[in-house]
């Protein structure tokens, strides 16, 4: 049996790829390029949309994922169909600090209901909204797989386990 | 018995370093392995006398699964360990990658000696940024200590692990859209055959466990397959992790024999909160069809007694609901996931799911119709079985088991316009 496998092919000029991004965040992409296959250099693009938006405040342009693409040797297109399937990848401005809460069963069934209500109230925008002063970013979440912890609610790399609003007010005044 | 196989380390001070997994006969196993190295066969029909069934919900022969590769066939093979865990209510390979790193990685390097393979890939996800970097650590360990890379033990057996963090879409669970994932693109399940047995990563022969399974592989191989089979029972062999939470006083995750009395795992987790009635159990992670709580006290955890109840036994995620819950509400929460996460390849669930979630949804508001429930039923019936991969049959059982066990507050919501147990 046999199956067409091979990376998708990207037509267009040669850029010069060191023009592309910093020294210091393309030794970051390379580190995960090199975990792949030679000719399979577009797997990095999961981390490499990662990296980028860490670098650009937590959300990704149409220049940047071009040049990713154009970095990792494949279609633009190719890159905006990762960056829009997966829910991490913010292609519009986002806050400094964005409160993902777990709203499904078992944070459900522990009151994240509350949790939301509170944050609506104290941020003053809804799930799925920024504050005015560009500080935070609400957004619902599926199941984070800390259930045991529930409700919870990541932030940043982090995640806070057992949340009541009184906790959550504390996370939230200790922030910029 | 308790903490036997993934979690042995658990009680120690810093239980993911290794000289704290070697204390506890860590790498035993990959050294006897390869030490005057052992027929590849011989390891497989260890892991069938096991009876270690694939612990990310399907329960698949472990052993059977590794004896689909050809050690011989050239060319590069791929192990590859799921460690997108992303059932709603599963927590447990969080901690086996927090807590026991170093077994997950010994369970790789022997599936590569057994398959062949030089390279594997642990898809992580996303959101286990902290399970991704203890992982890391583990990683550089075992590479410092000769474990992992070029020549382990002097064995001349070369095998390497590499990190792969997900970006958030609980459809990479599933192995091939897994596999998708890896390789740059969207995660869209491939159709099946061609399984990844055949053509898997990169188009090569690929060998994909769940992150339990591969972390139970080392200590069964060390105290034998019939040490692990025998903690368990018939078709359910050794212990497995069950992820506890919902409504319990004590959530968390417990490493017990299979077959436990539920009954005995409720007490475990410290029974129902504030003393109230168990209503419901969702017994294996969220795809998996509602157990009334009555029925639920007189199952014994095990893959036989729950599908014997019509559920599963699923990732071992229990979800525990005690009577102040509204039924409809739950489902609602659970279709709105489904539709959610829909990758929208295929149309009975792109579509589908979106009908659950929105009938589900105006009955949940007081706006049902009579002929709803009807609909329900109709709609799931047409995903079901009907779709490349499993997301839409776990999309439409879960509404068949609800209306099985609870319909009546459906009709309620139906015809009073509230809730029957005023939740809300």
């Amino acid at each position: 049996m046999s199956f067409k496998h091979s990376p998708m092919v990207r037509v267009a000029d040669p850029v010069d790829k060191e023009a592309l991004f910093t020294p210091e965040i393309r030794a970051e992409i390379d580190r995960w390029v090199a975990k792949y296959p030679p000719e399979w250099r577009q797997s990095a693009v999961m981390a490499g949309l990662r990296i980028l938006q860490d670098h650009n405040g937590g959300w990704l342009t149409q220049p940047l994922m071009d040049d990713l693409a154009a970095y990792l040797d494949m279609p633009e297109v190719a890159v905006y169909e990762v960056a829009t399937f997966y829910s991490m990848y913010s292609l519009e401005p986002v806050g400094r600090h964005k409160l993902c809460v777990c709203t499904n069963v078992s944070c459900m069934l522990n009151g994240s209901d509350r949790l939301v209500e509170h944050l609506e109230k104290r941020l003053g925008t809804r799930l799925g909204g920024t504050t005015e002063d560009g500080r935070f970013t609400l957004k619902e979440v599926e199941c984070l797989g800390a259930c045991g912890g529930a409700p919870v609610m990541q932030l940043g790399r982090q995640y806070y386990e057992n949340l009541t609003p009184e906790i959550l007010d504390s996370i939230l005044d200790g922030l910029e | 018995m308790a903490n036997e196989c993934c979690f042995r380390t658990l009680d120690l001070d810093r239980p993911w370093l290794l000289e704290q997994y070697r204390s506890r006969g860590g790498y035993d196993a990959l050294a006897r392995v390869l030490g005057d190295p052992m027929d590849p066969a011989a390891i497989i029909d260890e892991l069938k006398t096991s009876g270690l069934r694939g612990r990310g919900g399907a329960g698949f022969p472990t052993g059977v699964k590794w004896s689909f590769i050809r050690r011989d066939e050239p060319g590069d093979k791929y192990i590859v360990c799921n460690s997108d865990e992303g059932e709603p209510g599963t927590f447990k390979d969080r901690d086996i990658l927090r807590y026991n790193p170093h077994a997950l990685i010994e369970g790789m390097i022997i599936a590569g000696y057994v398959v062949g393979a030089n390279v594997g890939y642990n898809y992580i996800r996303g959101e286990f940024w902290e399970p991704y970097e203890r992982f890391e650590g583990a990683l550089e360990e075992a590479r410092a200590a000769g474990l992992l890379g070029k020549d382990i033990l002097g064995s001349g057996f070369d095998f390497d692990i590499h990190s792969h963090l997900g970006a958030g879409a609980y459809i990479c669970g599933e192995e091939t859209a897994l596999l998708e994932s890896i390789e740059g693109k969207k995660g869209q399940p491939r159709f099946k055959p061609p399984f990844p047995a055949m053509f898997g990563l990169y188009g090569r022969p690929t060998l994909i466990n769940n992150t339990e399974s591969l972390a139970s592989v080392p200590e069964i191989l060390r105290r034998g397959g019939e040490w692990f089979r025998d903690l368990g029972v018939k078709n359910s062999g050794g212990t497995k992790l069950f992820s506890v939470s919902g409504n319990v006083n004590r959530p968390g995750n417990f490493e017990v024999s299979m077959g436990i009395p539920f009954r005995e795992l409720l007490e475990m987790a410290g029974g129902v909160k504030d003393g109230r009635r168990l209503k419901g159990v969702i017994p294996g992670g969220s795809s998996s069809p509602v157990v009334p709580g009555d029925l639920m006290m007189e199952l014994n955890m095990d893959y036989d007694s729950i599908a014997g109840a019509g559920s599963m036994l699923g990732s071992g995620a229990v979800i525990v609901m005690d009577d102040s819950n509204c039924m409809v509400r739950v489902l609602e929460r659970m279709a709105y996931f489904y539709h959610e996460e829909s990758c929208g390849q295929c149309t009975p669930c792109r579509e589908g799911t979106g009908w659950l979630y929105r009938v589900v949804h105006r009955i949940e508001r007081g706006e049902g119709r009579p002929e709803d429930l009807d609909l329900l039923d109709d709609v799931a019936a047409r995903i079901q079985g009907r779709t490349i991969c499993a997301l839409g049959d776990a999309a439409a059982l879960p509404v068949a088991g609800m209306l099985r066990h609870f319909r009546e507050e459906f009709e309620y919501h139906i015809d009073h316009k509230r809730c029957m147990v005023g939740a809300r």
